[in-house]
């Protein structure tokens, strides 16, 4: 299948998906699905809670904090305990402290940042019972943030904004779980693994050559890696394994998974605030900034590698192919991999580091604006809607009124609020960056010297504090300063992006309507679509700038030209 | 007698040489009166005061970059140093100015009003009945005092006894007296206007210090200036914006570090002055204090800048139909003859009825008869007597030389023609219903028996009005008339004025269920009112302005004050707190859209040493690493000098919908702002370099 064909089937998918899974999706949030009441109820009554009653924001908060602390620390004491626990037929000892503490948060987080090789660290109980756990119930917690802050608008004089254990339990129980369920069939039929049984032990008598296969679970926690956007591989080339990814029908709908709920979340927002066309207008802000993206990266890859011309190998494949599957080709490589940093997923089927200066470029600055196209599961949307309020905000003055979104008036609290979780990951990733730089045991991190050492560093920290995950590679952190110093950028961007975001779903809630008018700001046309992207964009340039500067663009311009 | 003439040419001789009132001054002084800019360039020095500054986050921040920058050039000399110091100085000096300049106008206001305060003597009546000569300032609340011909009223009051002609000019700088009576909704005077005639006496309603004068000047003023609640969102945005690159710049040391070069901290600190977003910073207060200035230039006194800005939201605007839709009197617009008559015959009997009738109606009907038919106005002979109104009889007219004509409702007329012996025809009802149909009122003539006809009265709609009101439509507000009309009447005037709705039999309650109806469903509703029933409607509105015609009560529960009594001002006050919030937008997009061109003028500067190939970058092909860093601050600084009197003058306000204003503003300050730095920033470097600086 040529690329358009490709972009096209890809199109069409997801605009069915968005029509039927976001309204799907609203339903289960606003409670009207019940197929699997006869499980959820028992769950409510083993976890004490009253699934009629509501929380306000703070109990919200405080529930997600609490119990995303508690999975932190389970997830911790399995690893370090997984040598004397049963599934480990490879017999794979404890996992080290600083590697464990790092893994519970990352999958905590829903980034699934991965410091070690799955195959040679992790026993199948490490992988099915707390990491693949991790990857339902962290992704099922950034969508219940967006459901909570989609309510604050959508509620007038409320002072509650949902359930927090309802939310988690009915996104597991009704999305996440059948459609992972469907997608890892797919992924089985096409040739990935899932069995329980040990590494395979081969001898090739004609050759005299041994060799170890390792093998596991893998379809099950393939399927949610994707749809979950998290992005933690069961094998340590994750996507380019023929064992996680088989075939390019298998790459085509890891793609396709990836994108599903946080586009189609747009949707459910627009249903559940009553405008479809709400939800289209952050559609289409995320669709163009994705398209311009993923075009930057395809043509920059569709370039030939200039350390390949200058070594003087003059028959080189069209486009760079260092570091791509042949099975894949250089375009499919580059959709997935602008597809999992533009998602925070993270998973990668080539590696970013191989990729011209101008590709390496496009993931990384893909997730420096903050992953909003479409970003990731729940995160991507909510992330969005704190970039429309200043867009609001901004637009909303210049119009003449005290700027309005949605009917809620954009005062001192909302602005304090939106501004915190928007700029909370730039300035993490910028400070974290510039310890790792300034300290010998970050500069020892990168394999390579000069610009491009900078970028695998600026890189690493870009997507722990995005919870993409997602790995420049040419860089050992498998490290106690790694390991450590990437929790912080792990925890600020998750929490301190969603406790803002559930205190805004609670000031607006309480918020009454105002309804619109002539002199309003409308938030479903074009001039706010660009806005909007308007924003994103300059904010991230402003904050980046700089640092790109010294990375990519100095390694683009060292090739003489961009493109 | 003598005395009191005597008194009152010795308070004239000294209103002469009173100096300019309000009014006066705000003609003699433009936005950039010398006298105001020269006050304000000391004021902008005065204001170098870190306690002054720390309220403005983004200038604070500069401020304390000079400072450092300032140490540095001491440290290790250099011009260029020493230039990056001076115009980040400069670039909070022109912020103060600014600001100082925006408050000279007022300040040069409240200067005059003050002077007009001072030492006035007031004539206390003692409860047994004798006059005691007090300082205006002792007086107490509840004080009983006396004005006459020529005095100042002392303070702020009420009339409990006599009528008198009184000159307003000192607060509303409107000449013409007005009559203010004890009684009713004409009763309030202030302190500061002059008694031109007649005995009143006064019973002080407001506490020493908290007059009407008092608070105007401190609205002039500004001393009590409050951030308003949109300035306030827009502050926490702004120092959102400049936290946010101080990280940015001070990460640039180890990163270059890890390149293998060094940044010096004069350079960090002027691309973090680049960057934080001064232009909309060093202007921000300046615009709010322009906006307020802009209403007292209008003759109106917001007590809040809250209330302004509230203004600019307004959804709903609810508007008394006399004196705003119509020209406030009703006026005789037709003569409809019944029973064969003549319209010329009924207009002169017409006349007759009215010649001695003073109301406007009354004038309104001679005029129209001498337009129509030339009658003139004739002398009366001795025989006549004048017939006034009454509420019993509801009619009013003349009996001269034996007839007696009366005008009057309807009915009233139907009855009285049946008591001399007519037959009222029943022509008369039809009419009379066509014309109350059409929003008219008919009043009917009659001469003794004979019934001649019918007057229309027509409620005379401003011109202009239906234009207006559609204006406000495009913006999104809706306007409701509020009148005492019947609903068949209001609604054919609500028709031809084109509001959207209409309240009409409205009592003060049924207006106050409207305004808290409109309220919870989310708008914000404007009015205006002056009587004392209109005060707790003025206090529940968002927007209330109170007329200064209006009672005491009236204008403490509303939260601005219209000097010059027009309602329609209404309208414009929502258009200035739009264009308040519209100018703060459009600066702001322009502030931040700026930073682009900065980033290509200092980045590729900063590393091209390390990195020869960042000069791909430097798109403007700017001469140096220095001179481009330098013109990137001249630019920062100069611009907000180029930009005050757009601060202070406002962005053009058209009306028309918000997506029309938000396109042509995103284009003029969103894209402008992105191109015109990269323009100007190349002139100055162009010019630096000219200079041979470097």
């Amino acid at each position: 299948m040529s690329f358009t064909w490709t972009l096209i089937t890809l199109v069409i998918m997801l605009a069915i998906i968005w029509r039927f899974l976001g309204k799907y999706m609203a339903s289960v949030y606003e409670g009207r699905i019940r197929w699997a009441s006869f499980i959820e109820r028992p769950l409510y009554r083993l976890l004490g809670v009253d699934p009629e009653s509501e929380q306000s924001w703070q109990r919200y908060a405080a529930a997600l904090v609490v119990f995303s602390g508690m999975a932190i620390l389970f997830t911790y004491l399995i690893l370090r305990l997984q040598g004397h626990l049963p599934f480990n037929p490879q017999h794979l000892p404890d996992v080290t402290p600083a590697l464990a503490w790092n893994t519970a948060v990352s999958f905590v987080t829903n980034t699934d940042w991965q410091s070690y090789s799955g195959e040679t660290t992790m026993s199948y109980l490490s992988q099915m019972g707390v990491l693949a756990v991790q990857n339902f119930v962290s992704a099922a917690v950034g969508i219940a943030v967006a459901v909570a802050l989609i309510r604050g608008f959508s509620r007038k004089g409320s002072r509650t904004i949902g359930n927090f254990w309802v939310d988690l339990i009915r996104g597991i129980l009704y999305i996440l779980l059948p459609i992972s369920f469907l997608a890892a069939i797919i992924f089985m039929a096409q040739g990935a693994l899932q069995t329980l049984a040990g590494p395979a032990h081969i001898h090739d008598a004609l050759n005299g050559v041994s060799q170890t296969i390792p093998r596991g679970p893998v379809a099950s926690q393939e399927a949610i890696k994707e749809f979950g956007t998290n992005g933690g591989g069961f094998f340590n080339a994750n996507g380019a394994d023929p064992f996680e990814n088989p075939t390019g029908l298998t790459n085509f709908v890891s793609i396709v998974l990836i994108l599903s709920i946080p586009v189609a979340l747009t949707y459910t927002f627009g249903k559940m605030v009553g405008s479809l066309r709400q939800g289209v207008a952050i559609l289409t802000a995320m669709t163009i900034i994705f398209g311009c993206w993923l075009t930057i990266g395809a043509v920059a890859e569709h370039q030939a590698n200039p350390a390949v011309t200058a070594a003087g190998l003059t028959h080189q494949t069209s486009g760079n192919m260092v570091g791509k599957e042949v099975r894949f080709g250089d375009t499919s490589s580059v959709l997935y991999n602008i597809a999992s940093t533009q998602t925070s997923t993270g998973s990668v089927n080539s590696a970013s580091d191989s990729y011209n200066p101008m590709g390496g470029f496009a993931t990384m600055t893909g997730m420096m604006l903050g992953e909003v196209s479409p970003g990731g599961v729940g995160s991507g949307l909510y992330t969005i809607l704190l970039f429309a309020i200043i867009a609001v905000f901004i637009g909303g003055l210049m119009v003449g009124r005290t700027p309005e979104y949605l009917g809620k008036k954009i005062q001192a609290s909302e602005v304090k609020l939106a501004t915190l979780g928007a700029l909370v990951m730039p300035i993490t990733v910028l400070i974290l960056t510039a310890v790792a730089v300034s300290l010998h045991s970050g500069q020892v991190g990168p394999l390579n010297k000069g610009p491009h050492g900078f970028s695998e560093i600026l890189y690493a920290f870009t997507s722990v504090t995005n919870n993409n995950g997602s790995a420049f590679a040419g860089i050992n952190s498998n490290t106690a300063f790694y390991n450590i110093l990437e929790t912080v950028g792990l925890i600020l961007g998750r929490f301190a992006i969603i406790i803002p975001t559930l205190a805004l779903a609670g000031t607006l809630g309480a918020k009454n309507v105002v309804p619109a008018s002539l002199g309003t700001f409308r938030t479903d046309k074009p001039i706010f679509v660009g806005l909007l992207i308007g924003v994103i964009l300059i904010v991230g340039a402003l904050t980046f700038f700089p640092a790109v500067s010294l990375g990519p663009i100095v390694e683009q311009l060292t090739n003489g030209k961009f493109f | 007698m003598s005395d009191l003439s005597s008194l009152q040419a010795k308070k004239e001789s000294q209103t002469k040489t009173q100096p300019g009132t309000p009014a006066a001054e705000k003609q003699s002084r433009g936005l950039f009166d010398r006298d105001i800019l020269s006050h304000a360039a000391i004021d902008a020095v005065k204001k170098f005061d870190p306690r002054m500054q720390i309220r403005n986050p983004v200038m604070f921040v500069v401020l304390i970059g000079t400072v450092i920058t300032l140490l540095e050039s001491a440290a290790n000399p250099s011009v260029f140093s020493w230039s990056v110091t001076i115009w980040l100085a400069l670039t909070v000096l022109f912020a103060n100015f600014a600001e100082a300049v925006a408050e000279g106008r007022g300040k040069a206001q409240a200067d005059a009003l003050r002077r007009m305060r001072s030492d006035t003597e007031a004539r206390r009546l003692l409860p047994d009945g004798t006059e005691q000569k007090i300082a205006a300032a002792e007086l107490a609340k509840g004080d009983l005092v006396i004005c006459e011909a020529g005095d100042i009223i002392p303070s702020d009051g009420e009339i409990t006894e006599g009528i008198a002609s009184v000159d307003e000019s000192a607060i509303t700088g409107e000449s013409a007296p007005v009559i203010r009576e004890s009684g009713g909704d004409r009763s309030a005077v202030t302190g500061g206007t002059k008694v031109l005639s007649d005995h009143i006496v006064v019973r002080i309603t407001s506490e020493r210090g908290h007059t009407f004068l008092d608070r105007m000047i401190n609205l002039v003023e500004g001393a009590q200036r409050q951030k308003t609640p949109n300035e306030i969102a827009l502050t926490i945005l702004l120092a959102a914006l400049t936290i946010i690159f101080l990280p940015v710049v001070v990460v640039l040391k180890p990163f270059a570090h890890f390149a293998g070069a060094d940044v010096s901290v004069v350079v960090q600190i002027a691309l973090l002055v680049c960057l934080i977003p001064t232009t909309i910073g060093a202007l921000l207060s300046a615009i709010g204090i322009a906006g307020m200035d802009r209403l007292v230039q209008r003759n109106v006194l917001a007590m809040s800048g809250r209330a302004v800005e509230a203004a600019g939201d307004v959804q709903t605007l609810l508007l008394d139909k006399t004196g705003t839709i119509t020209l406030g009197n009703r006026m005789a617009s037709a003569f409809l003859p019944v029973d064969g008559h003549s319209e010329e015959e009924l207009a002169g009997i017409a006349q007759l009825a009215s010649l001695a009738d003073e109301t406007p109606e009354g004038r309104s009907i001679v005029v129209l008869a001498k337009e129509r038919f030339d009658i003139r106005e004739r002398a009366l002979g001795a025989e006549h007597v004048f017939v006034p109104f009454s509420a019993q009889t509801r009619m009013s007219g003349i009996n001269l030389d034996g007839r007696e004509i009366r005008k009057g409702a309807t009915e009233a007329i139907k009855q009285w023609v049946t008591q001399q012996g007519g037959n009222p025809s029943t022509d008369l009802d039809h009419l009379a219903e066509k014309v109350a149909m059409s929003g008219a009122t008919p009043l009917a003539v009659a001469d003794g028996p004979q019934l001649l006809g019918i007057i229309e009265l027509k409620d005379v709609v401003k011109q202009g009005i239906r234009e207006r009101f559609s204006q406000m439509r495009t913006l999104g507000i809706r306007t409701v008339m509020i009148t005492g009309d019947n609903p068949l009447t209001a609604a054919a005037i609500a028709q031809e004025a084109g509001v959207d709705d209409y309240l009409a039999e409205a009592t003060p309650e049924a207006k106050m269920a409207l305004i808290k109806a409109e309220q919870e469903g989310g708008k914000l509703v404007a009015m205006t009112g002056d009587g004392t029933n209109d005060a707790p409607a003025l206090a529940q509105a968002d927007v209330g302005v109170a007329m200064n015609s209006g009672t005491t009560a009236a204008k403490e529960a509303g939260n601005m004050v219209d000097l010059d009594s027009n309602p329609t001002k209404l309208i414009e006050v929502v258009e200035i707190g739009k264009q308040l919030l519209i100018t703060r937008g459009a600066l702001t997009t322009f502030s931040i859209a700026n930073d682009v061109a900065k980033y290509f003028a200092i980045i590729p500067a900063l590393f091209v040493a390390t990195y020869p190939q960042l000069k791909a970058l430097n798109i403007m092909r700017l001469h140096s690493p220095q001179t481009a860093i330098l013109s990137a601050v001249i630019f920062n600084a100069l611009i907000i000098v180029a930009l005050i009197p757009l601060a202070l003058r406002g962005v053009r306000f058209r009306p028309s919908g918000a997506s029309a204003i938000l396109r042509r503003n995103l284009l003029i300050y969103g894209v402008g702002g992105i191109l015109a730095p990269f323009l100007f920033i190349k002139i100055i470097d162009l010019v630096i370099t000219a200079l041979h600086a470097y």
